[in-house]
């Protein structure tokens, strides 16, 4: 694995090697603030600012993958309305944890992202939405750092008297997964319940209090400073085709060391399982989840001869998502995994589309019935027409989040789910009772 | 009730003396962040204030006070206090401890520690124990700590890598 070692933390996770990377003075060590400090004194055109960011090939990383530079180009920057940004902190796939880190070890780069981000967009006031149950490390940890950054005179009115105003707010959510859609997010900072709203109108136009809006992720921000400051061209060659720079894989479930790590996409999962230790206890692989309970679940065997970038995961019928990547050893009971997985969307849907409010409770008492060796077989055939008429007929995503982890689950483990109804909910993989297997 | 009343006017009805100061400070800073005549944008963080200042959950009276307080239609303070999973509108224990089910946990055994925090505490999820002292909260959702599972979060504050017995020892030292 030696090929990775120098490869690891080149841009979110640079500051890390020092004691306490969050501080201002380490941010600095790695040339942080360079960028905007050089933006504030020269103030380049906006267009050339997001041309770089477009040129970089960066691309959202909060499961969406959308060009970042794209999105900000739509924000209609010459317009004399009040324009925001708004940081997605509410990082809740479940899998993922890495905006976590980046709010706990390396805040700066996010705020001077965000700084960035403010004066491509044109837009003079952020908010940070960070998810509530981040109150006691993460919220501080950024509180702290904007402290420090306004002391340093590098954020607020009149900036180095400059005429340039750019403000950071910190807002805290109070648990709702679905507030990490956008237009969620946006209703739940006026103060509302996070329901995603219809697009159009997209944010970019009709946002925040009805202002135009860009929202991108924490991640997402937080790579720009380092993309500018090492030039677009550096971050582009990290990555294969169309997969420009690195990501932040957080790597949980059946591995030995659980870990966040800093890689450049592409690199195959084989490489990445392996700097986490391989599969726990040295047992075989049986399935992956790359990119986030959201995206559909891949064979072990699969995954083994895959890389870890767009393209290659689009290939084998999932997606890179948040980069959560959850590992399953070959003891794990799919069917268990599923009723796990369906639950969760039926506790998180807003209820706001009918599919989803009562297709997401259907498919998990389905799976349920499985597991309680109450199913038929034709059951199977329902459940797999219950996340066909969720797809596609929801206002967000949320919805087909729901239903590809049904319908990849049946895909490729559909043996599982038929010897357990045959068995009267016994599970193929450990003999044991649907509702006690591994 | 009054939703009209300024402050200052208190009405017979008035909800706003159940307020402590602290509380006021805190929802005033919130209001500051965002523009004038959105003060509804510090709903979520006025309930987080008010159910700490309650020990762990939400009143209907403490509800309307921040509907007073903001200058709100009571309905836009319910449907927020009902809508978000932190928020708690039923008496509860003080020390709310969520364990994480969700599939990376529960593939670090986060469900055998569901059943030893139950069987220790003689509660089920979603129940307190009867000296109110913990409140065992219905968890579905992850909680983005999962490179440390099995974790629970009691408070605010995150405990990684648990096994029963740091779970015991956790617990025991709440108040």
């Amino acid at each position: 694995m030696s090929q990775w070692a120098d490869k690891q933390n080149l841009l979110l996770f640079e500051a890390l090697k020092y004691d306490q990377p969050w501080t201002l003075d380490s941010y600095r060590k790695i040339g942080g603030y360079e960028v905007w400090e050089k933006m504030l004194a020269e103030k380049p055109t906006r267009e050339s600012v997001i041309d770089a960011v477009k040129g970089s090939g960066l691309r959202g990383r909060g499961g969406a993958a959308f060009p970042t530079g794209m999105k900000w180009s739509f924000m209609p920057r010459n317009s004399p309305v009040q324009k925001y940004l708004v940081c997605n902190s509410d990082e809740s796939e479940p899998g993922t944890c890495h905006d976590r880190d980046i709010l706990r070890y390396t805040p700066h780069a996010l705020i001077e992202g965000l700084a960035i981000g403010g004066y491509a967009t044109n837009s003079t006031v952020a908010y940070n939405y960070i998810r509530g149950e981040f109150l006691g490390e993460p919220v501080p940890r950024f509180e702290a750092a904007l402290k420090e950054a306004y002391a340093a005179g590098l954020l607020g009115r009149n900036i180095k008297g400059t005429g340039i105003d750019f403000d950071i707010y910190t807002f805290v959510g109070a648990g709702a997964y679905i507030c990490g859609e956008e237009t969620a997010m946006l209703d739940s900072l006026e103060g509302k319940p996070g329901k995603p709203r219809f697009k159009p109108p997209f944010p970019a136009n009709f946002g925040l209090y009805g202002a135009p809006t860009t929202i991108n992720n924490t991640q997402s921000f937080a790579s720009v400073p380092a993309i500018l400051r090492k030039g677009p061209e550096w971050f582009v060659q990290l990555g294969p085709k169309n997969a420009a720079g690195t990501v932040i894989f957080s790597v949980s479930g059946h591995v030995e060391k659980p870990a966040n790590l800093e890689l450049p996409l592409g690199i195959p999962f084989k490489d990445l399982l392996d700097l986490c230790g391989g599969v726990k206890g040295g047992a075989k692989l049986k399935a992956v989840i790359p990119g986030g309970l959201s995206v559909p679940v891949v064979p072990g065997d699969v995954m083994l001869k895959t890389n870890m970038d767009y393209d290659s995961l689009k290939a084998v019928g999932s997606a890179i998502g948040s980069a959560g990547v959850i590992v399953m050893d070959e003891t794990t009971c799919m069917v268990r995994v599923l009723e796990r997985i369906t639950r969760f969307y039926k506790s998180e849907s807003c209820g706001q589309c009918t599919p989803c409010r009562e297709g997401t409770g259907w498919m998990n008492r389905l799976v349920k019935r499985i597991l309680a060796g109450d199913a038929r077989r034709e059951e199977l055939g329902l459940l797999l027409d219950v996340a066909g008429r969720i797809e596609g007929h929801t206002i967000c995503g949320f919805g087909d989040a729901s239903a590809w982890p049904v319908q990849s689950a049946l895909k490729h483990f559909r043996h599982e789910f038929e010897y357990m109804i045959d068995h009267g909910g016994r599970s193929m993989v450990s003999d044991q009772l649907g509702a006690k297997a591994a | 009730m009054s939703t009209q009343t300024k402050p200052g006017a208190l009405g017979a009805d008035s909800k706003l003396k159940l307020l402590t100061a602290a509380t006021r400070h805190e929802i005033d800073e919130w209001v500051k962040k965002f523009p004038p005549g959105r003060q509804r944008s510090a709903t979520i963080s006025a309930l987080r204030a008010v159910q700490e200042q309650n020990h762990g959950f939400l009143t209907p009276e403490l509800m309307d006070a921040v509907a007073e307080y903001l200058n709100l239609p009571p309905i836009q303070v319910y449907e927020v206090a009902t809508f978000y999973s932190m928020f708690e509108t039923h008496p509860c224990g003080r020390h709310h401890v969520s364990i994480c089910t969700n599939l990376s946990c529960m593939l670090n055994g986060a469900e055998d520690l569901v059943a030893h925090a139950e069987k220790k505490l003689g509660i089920k999820l979603n129940q307190s124990t009867p000296d109110k002292r913990i409140f065992l909260k219905r968890e579905e959702e992850c909680l983005a700590a999962c490179t440390g599972a099995p974790m629970m979060m009691v408070d605010h504050v995150f405990h990684e890598y648990l096994t029963p017995e740091k779970v015991d020892k956790i617990l025991d030292e709440l108040k």
